[in-house]
Formats: structure tokens, sequence, C-alpha cells
């Protein structure tokens, strides 16, 4: 039977149907749905690590232990695990090892727009890269066949229109889960460097056999029609070359790493114009040119940044494009905002009032950063809000500067690479302030349990890790509660913070509202007390507004989004903001 | 038959994806070829969301582009001002009245223009708007805002409106099947 799903919930499916028996990842968008959907087939173990080098490791371990795993995480937590994907290249696999990376062309929901294909090429290992949610699901069974026949592992790249776009698919037959034994190997699995030289003979060996296989695999498919334009392309772009031209020749890869260079020579031969179409960086150019085969369009048409479209396609290929109205300019953006009641708002409406520098993080709190609170000044990776306050001290205090640096972190965050940060700033004598939102969840993903929630990714009761005794652990002597949504407790408990010496961190306990549901009363504003200064539009909160331009305009609550934190009310010195009695949110 | 493109367009925490879900379901069950897709993830937070689905018989690329779109059906009016450029000549916008202020309005840093509805008009012929909050609520819950947009819209989809009703059954939580029925009718019959 046919199912309508996104290529994230083909590649879950693919690895239930496919013998799967263990996968662990770390939540990043567009990669998060692939283990909560392995979660909800319910018969395949799968987990969250606290970060993706935990995840990829532990899945190494299984497939050690002989089990077929996968491990899932965005293109940049590819970066926080390449230590280990770098030698795991060399000692190969047992059960069949699949690494499911999510890139993010066009930068929808990253910090950047890196291009996963490059991993392939520096760890030596072969890639998959579907182009709809019916490859996604195919490929991660003739994924393990791959790992398993070359030993090695294999990584299964998506993009964000393949991650979170839904097509068709059709199930294959089930299989059992592959589990086989569990074996001592020294010179396999122990990297000293003996034996890592004779792997590394052997990963060049295997690069060569697996090239063989893809000149010959059905994963590249040569598709003749008019041969006075021939494409080559992979992943979504096949989709929009297939839009744009549908009269084309196209060589359409699938095994992108290592590339069959025959059969690419083979295609080039017998089209008039030879078309490279590739998102992001020119990985397949480059080494079509590097062969000596002409390629007349390639990224001296094409963009190197962003999405590509048949639309564009058509302007570098021909020179038409469709004729498009212009976007309607001028009007209000409307940039995704701390949710109403968040207390995020309350921290960064005083941290925006200090005016403090504000080393930042990955999370929903980077909304600090926009207008109007304007209140993160750097943000680079996750975990690097602490280590890159404890560097500006460091910077500071031999300048002579006496302004102590704010770091704001998440839990999720902080587990996933913060703890080690802090660690260095109590090791190295460091002076920052450090604020952990601790609201229990990975919130920017979609709330996500982590370490600190007390559930694991299956729904089972756990260890909930408590940050307080955890900071105490690492060196740190000054430890405090915060609570975001009392502002002038905030601005005093900040304040304390700045003007003590030393690292110092401040812990706000409050739950994500969004995650947890939590539901309160509306706030009204008394027309007659309300004077229009717009003191408490400062909290940026989409409930807020102004009435109906005219006279003197007020401000007023939309019921309907308004979830009654209060925060807006401290603002007020007129007396006019006040909890709506009786009356409940009804929209939230 | 020729691609159907639909662009769905709204703010985070409206449904727009439920509602994309449910054309995408009803299209696979007549048989049809979809793709659906949309960008999540800081979306979710209050921003600007678009959803595309495609319908037809066989559908490549998940994007719809803009200048081509049959129908924009938008759960705000700013949105449908923000997506208009997405139809095609001739093409077909259904929306919500009922306005949500941006972040940068409530902060007073923009404002929300007066004559959003006038500047639809003069942009699209085809374009017709509906309370669609008063319509949910009658139904028995403001949340129901994006079924009543599918209501509304039915008639002028490839799609049998009996497959749409069925499909809306299916996926509704059970208490939310009545509620979710009723929105889809009193969308129709505005």
């Amino acid at each position: 039977m046919k199912k309508i799903i996104s290529g994230n919930e083909a590649i879950a499916l693919g690895f239930g149907d496919s013998g799967g028996v263990f996968a662990s990842g770390y939540p990043g968008t567009p990669s998060t749905e692939t283990l909560e959907e392995v979660a909800r087939l319910g018969d395949v173990y799968c987990e969250w690590a606290p970060n993706e080098k935990v995840a990829l490791e532990s899945v190494i371990g299984a497939s050690i232990a002989g089990g077929r795993s996968l491990s899932t995480m965005k293109h940049v937590g590819v970066n926080v695990a390449a230590d280990a994907l770098l030698t795991l290249t060399y000692t190969g696999v047992n059960g069949g090892l699949i690494l499911m990376v999510s890139d993010d062309p066009g930068m929808h929901s990253s910090q950047n727009e890196q291009d996963s294909r490059n991993y392939a090429k520096f760890a030596k290992v072969p890639m998959l890269d579907p182009s709809d949610s019916q490859e996604a699901y195919d490929m991660v069974r003739i994924g393990f066949e791959i790992s398993e026949q070359f030993d090695t592992p294999l990584m299964l790249r998506t993009t964000t229109r393949i991650s979170h776009a839904k097509g068709a698919v059709v199930q294959q037959e089930k299989i059992a889960p592959q589990i086989g034994e569990w074996v001592k190997d020294v010179p396999k699995y122990v990297m000293l460097p003996n034996f890592g030289k004779l792997k590394h003979i052997e990963v060049e060996a295997r690069l060569l056999k697996l090239q063989e296989y893809a000149e010959t695999s059905p994963l590249n498919r040569v598709e003749m029609r008019d041969t006075e334009l021939g494409i080559i392309t992979s992943g979504v772009s096949y989709q929009h070359v297939r839009e744009a031209y549908p009269n084309a020749s196209i060589l359409k890869l699938g095994l992108i790493h290592p590339l069959p260079m025959r059969k690419i020579s083979e295609f080039a031969a017998s089209v008039q114009r030879l078309v490279v179409v590739e998102e992001m960086d020119a990985i397949f150019e480059e080494q079509i040119r590097a062969n000596g085969i002409e390629v007349e369009i390639g990224k001296n048409k094409l963009p190197l940044c962003g999405e590509i479209n048949a639309d564009i396609l058509r302007t570098a290929i021909d020179g038409t494009r469709l004729e498009a109205v212009s976007p309607v300019e001028g009007l209000p953006q409307r940039p995704p905002v701390f949710c109403p009641s968040c207390a995020h708002r309350g921290l960064f409406t005083i941290l925006s009032k200090l005016k403090v520098f504000v080393s930042g993080d990955i999370g929903c709190y980077t909304l600090g950063a926009l207008p109007p609170m304007n209140a993160m000044h750097s943000v680079i990776d996750m975990g690097a809000s602490i280590s890159a306050a404890h560097g500006m001290a460091k910077v500071n205090a031999i300048a002579g500067r006496t302004e102590k640096p704010v770091a704001v972190i998440g839990d999720s965050t902080f587990f996933h690479s913060g703890m080690t940060g802090l660690m260095s700033m109590a090791y190295n004598g460091g002076n920052a302030l450090v604020i952990i939102m601790d609201n229990r969840t990975t919130g920017m993903t979609g709330g996500q349990e982590n370490p600190g929630t007390g559930l694991t990714l299956q729904g089972d009761d756990a260890r909930q890790v408590e940050i307080a005794p955890l900071v105490k652990a690492l060196g740190i002597d000054n430890v405090a509660e915060l609570d975001a949504y009392d502002l002038k407790a905030t601005e005093a408990a900040i304040k304390k913070g700045l003007e003590t010496p030393g690292p110092y961190v401040l812990i706000d306990k409050n739950p994500c509202i969004l995650r947890y549901k939590i539901r309160k009363p509306a706030i009204h504003v008394d027309q007659d007390k309300c004077t229009g200064c717009r003191a408490c539009l400062k909290v940026a909160c989409m409930a807020l507004g102004l009435t109906a331009s005219g006279e003197k305009q007020k401000v007023r609550v939309d019921p309907n989004v308004c979830n009654g934190c209060g925060i807006c009310t401290q603002m007020c010195k007129f007396d006019a903001m006040h909890e709506l009695e009786g009356a409940n949110n009804a929209n939230l | 038959m020729q691609i159907f493109n639909i662009v769905i367009a709204g703010v985070g925490g409206q449904g727009v994806l439920m509602a994309s879900k449910v054309l995408a379901e009803s299209a696979l069950a007549s048989n049809m070829d979809v793709k659906q897709n949309e960008v999540h993830g800081m979306a979710q937070r209050g921003g600007s969301v678009i959803s595309f689905v495609r319908i037809g018989e066989q559908v490549n690329s998940p994007v719809v582009m803009p200048g081509s779109a049959d129908l924009l059906i938008s759960f705000e009016p700013l949105e449908a001002l923000r997506y208009i450029h997405y139809l095609k000549p001739g093409g077909r916008l259904v929306y919500n009245r009922v306005s949500i202020n941006p972040s940068t309005v409530a902060a007073g840093l923009a404002v929300y223009p007066d004559d959003v509805e006038q500047q639809i008009a003069a942009a699209c012929a085809e374009a017709q708007g509906i309370d669609a909050l008063s319509i949910a609520r009658e139904a028995g819950n403001g949340k129901a805002v994006n079924m009543v947009m599918v209501g509304t819209v039915m008639k002028h989809l490839p799609l049998k409106e009996e497959i749409i009703t069925e499909v809306v059954k299916q996926i509704s939580q059970h208490k939310g099947v009545e509620v979710n029925l009723k929105a889809l009718a009193g969308g129709a019959a505005a």
C-alpha cells in the first residue's frame, strides 16, 4: 500500500524494515523527525545522545557488536562527530552502519550552509543521495548491504527538500533484525599507528572497489532522451531538472561518492551540451573536470549559495525564465519570535536594558539577537557561548576593560557541549556570567527529550540530570537560581553576577510553555489608564499591539494569543495591565 | 492532467501543516501523484510559514515557484499579500480576514498596513476573504481555522469533496472529528 511520507519518515521506516537494531542521534533541523519516527515504530531500539559525537560512537559500538545501526544528525552535527567518523572509516564495520546527515541549502534553519558531500570525500566513504521519499526508503536497505559488503560506514545524505518533502512510498518486505557475532579483532578495531597504517591502505583499495561498484550499480542511472542537452545531477536537483527539462538526457547519480567516472565519460560523449547541476559546492563538477571532461554549464552559471529550482536552471541553461510578478515590497517582516509567555522574554528584556555583551548559543534564545531586543552579540556553534565568553573575558582583562561578558545557553546545548567550556572557565580562572535557561527540553527543534527531562526518546523513565550540582562539580562556586518572569529580581541577580569577580552561574528552571503546554488567563489593558507610552512593547510579544490608528494609539492585548505570563504588566508604570478575570485564552 | 499547484501560507501555530496533510492525503486517496513540502524549524515560533502541495499524474519537484500557483490559501491577510506573487495569472486566492500582528508590529517597529485587503483585491481578481476564526468558533474550536480554510477551497480543487471529508475524519483525533467536520462544512458554506 502506498503511503505519503516525508524523507525522514521514509528513512525511519526503511530502517525498521531493513533489519535495523540500534539508532542514536542528536536533534537538528532538518534531520530531527527521523529518530522520532524510529521511536514511533515501537519495535526498534533508539535513543537521543547528548551530542552527535556520542551518538556516532554509540552506533560504532552497536555495529561492532554486530547490529545494523543508524546515526542521525544535521550537517553541522557531523563536525562534532567528525573525530569518530574519520577513524571509523579505517576500522570499518561489523553490522551495517549508516550515518544519515541532513544538509540545509538555503539555510532555512541553520547557522551555515556546509555541503556534507565534502565529508564523504574527506572520510573516503560511500554516500547515497536520494531524490524523493521512495529512494530515501530504498537506500536504507541497499545502504546496509553496501556497508556490510565493503566493510565501510556509509553516509546517507538528505537536504531539507528531501527530509521535509512528502511523497508516495511503497514498502518492501520487512526483514528480521540483523545481528551478527560480537568478535574481538585487535588489528581491525584498535587504531594504533601500526594497525592504522595497514588500514589506510585498505581504505584506498576499498574506494577503488566502490568505484567499480558505482559504474554498474542501478543507483547511478542513465535516462537517454534528446541528446542535445545532457545533465548530470542527483538528489532533489534531479526533480528540478525533470521539471525544467523533461526532454533532456540525464545521468542521475544515487551513489555520489565515489563517482562512476567511466559512466560519466560515456554519458558526456553521448550528448552535445553537458551541464552539471548540484546545490552548493562544485563537488561533481570539479571531479568531472579533473578527469578531462568538458562541462559547458556548472558553477560558472549556477549558484554556490542557496537552493536551486527549475526557474534558476532555465535562466542558467537557456536564459528563459518564468514571468512572475515581484513580491509586494515594504510589508512588515514576520520573523520567528519567543512564544507568548516564554521565560526567555523576561531574560532578554533585562539583558537588553543592561546593554551587556551577550555571547549566545544555538537554541530558541538565539532569537534574543533580533530587534527590538538586540541582546545577543555572537552565536557560532553549539556550546560556544561559554567558551567564547571565557576568551572575551581574558582579552578584556589584558586590555584593562572592566565589563564582564554574559553567556546564555539552554539545557540541551549545555549538556551537548557547554559543560566542557564551563569546566575550562573554572579551571583557567575565567570571569564571565553564565546564564543557563534550563527549560527541560530541546526547544528549537520541537521539544525533544534530553538528559534533563526524565524521559528517554522511547518514553521510558530516566535519570534526570540536575544542573546546579553538575555546575558545582565542574568547579564553579557561585551558583544561584533565576526567575526570568520576575523582572526586578532578574535584574538584581544579573547585576550581582556581573559585580562578583570570577565565574558566576545563574540557572532559570522555568519549563518550556510550549513543550509542557502551560496555559494561563490572558492580560487585559485598561484603556482609560493606558497612556500609549509603549514601554510594554519593549518585551516584543505577539499578543501586544497598538489600537487602530487615529487619535492617540494605545496598547491592546490579543486574548487569543496572550498566555498571561505578566512580563508586560511589569513594564507598565500606569497600572493599566491586569489579568483578565474569568476569560481564558481561546486560541492556544 | 496539468499539475495543480497549491501554496498554503500562515503564521506558525495556525495549523498550516495539518491543512497541507489533508490535501496531500486526499490526493493520494484519489490515486494521484502528490508532493508536499514545507519548511519548519524556526518557523514554529510565530514566524511566517509557507507550504506547497502539488497534485498531478506525475509530480517531480516538491517546490512551487513564484508565478505558478493555481491556488493560494492564506490563513492571515498580510501573509496572503506576502506570497501573492506565487499566483499564476488568473490564479485564485482564498484568505482568512482575521489578522495576527507580526512581532515587528507588536514591538512598535513596524505598522500593520490598514489597506491590506484593498491591495489584495487590486492584485488578484479571484480573491475571497472569509472570517475563518468566527466559523471555527461556531464549529466549536477557534483552532479549527485550518479546517475551515480547507472547507472553503474544496470546490476549487481537482479532488472530490467526499474524499477530503473522509481524510479529515481519518486523521482527526477522536474528539476533534465532530469539530473538524463542522469547520469543514462551515468553510464550504462561506
